[in-house]
């Protein structure tokens, strides 16, 4: 999907990156921790989320994430929308919940990103991995 | 012998959340600009990225060095204090000490440390109650690098 019309089914509107909405996101990943962004994301794909801070335009950096979008109404803070800007990337406002917006891209055939299984419990008596 | 190609260098400030990641996202600039291979730069950002988020939030400033050589990178975060009572606790996925306000800036998943080791080839940390931490990393630059 481009991300013009990525931006339509969501009833989002386009912050950042506006040169850039007839790109293509194939992928989404949605989650309200950095970490498990970084832990958990084996390939590049859009970031649905609820993180309002800069680090998550860093994260992005970092990890080619080609698409942030902002879910349940958060406001952005000014910090981000600069980082965005400065990088380049497009963000995406919406008042629609995190849950929504992945139905909604789900169903218009955007694609889960491949993740890695974390097993690493350190402690034996947790033990709800075979 | 293989000589050092080049290094980086960023100081790391306590609490500084405004420029937080942004030694991490110049390190891959950087990296990405001198050719290195894409999943080197992919592991050496999430890396990078870790550490100087913890550093940020828990200790009382430091260092973050990347070196460049010709088979592999080495990664060297070197802090100020207060070093980590428990390691072997702090390396446990979902441990976290992050107070309620890191966690709306979406941290405190207590996943740095299983973060850091998973994408390294070599990963110590060296830690001292009132000390520091220095966390030493090093990711392979190909396969057949491994094994030296
Ligand atoms: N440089 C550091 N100095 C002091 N304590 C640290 C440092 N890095 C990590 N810690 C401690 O280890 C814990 C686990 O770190 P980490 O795995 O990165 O998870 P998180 O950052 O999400 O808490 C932190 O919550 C903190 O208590
Ligand atoms: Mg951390």
């Amino acid at each position: 999907m481009k991300i013009k019309e990525i931006a339509e089914k969501i009833e989002g509107k386009v912050i950042t990156g506006e040169d850039r909405l007839d790109e293509v996101v194939e992928k989404g990943f949605a989650a309200d921790l950095l970490s498990d962004v970084l832990a958990l994301t084996e390939e590049s794909s859009c970031l649905i989320t609820g993180i309002t801070g800069p680090q998550v335009i860093r994260v992005a950096e970092v990890l080619n994430i080609p698409l942030i979008i902002i879910a349940r109404g958060k406001q952005p803070s000014k910090a981000l929308v600069e980082s965005a800007r400065a990088a380049g990337i497009p963000v995406i406002l919406t008042n629609k919940t995190v849950f929504e917006t992945c139905g909604i891209l789900y169903s218009n055939g955007m694609k889960p990103c491949k993740i890695k299984i974390f097993h690493g419990v350190a402690d034996e008596s947790s033990s709800f991995v075979d | 012998m293989w000589e050092e190609k080049f290094r980086l260098v960023y100081r790391v400030k306590p609490m500084d959340l405004a420029s937080a990641g942004s030694a991490s996202s110049q390190i891959k600039v950087e990296l990405q600009r001198n050719g290195i291979e894409e999943d080197v730069v992919r592991k050496v950002g999430i890396i990078c990225f870790e550490a100087e988020m913890n550093m940020i939030l828990y200790s009382t400033g430091g260092k973050l060095k990347v070196e460049v050589w010709p088979d592999r990178i080495e990664i060297l975060a070197e802090d100020d204090g207060p070093g980590i009572e428990d390691l072997q606790k702090a390396m446990e996925p979902g441990y976290s000490t992050a107070p309620p306000w890191a966690q709306d800036y979406g941290f405190g998943a207590g996943m740095g440390f299983p973060n850091m080791k998973q994408n390294s080839d070599v990963f110590d940390v060296e830690t001292k109650p009132g000390e520091g931490t220095r966390i030493h990393s090093v990711v392979y630059r190909s396969k057949d690098n491994e094994t030296p």
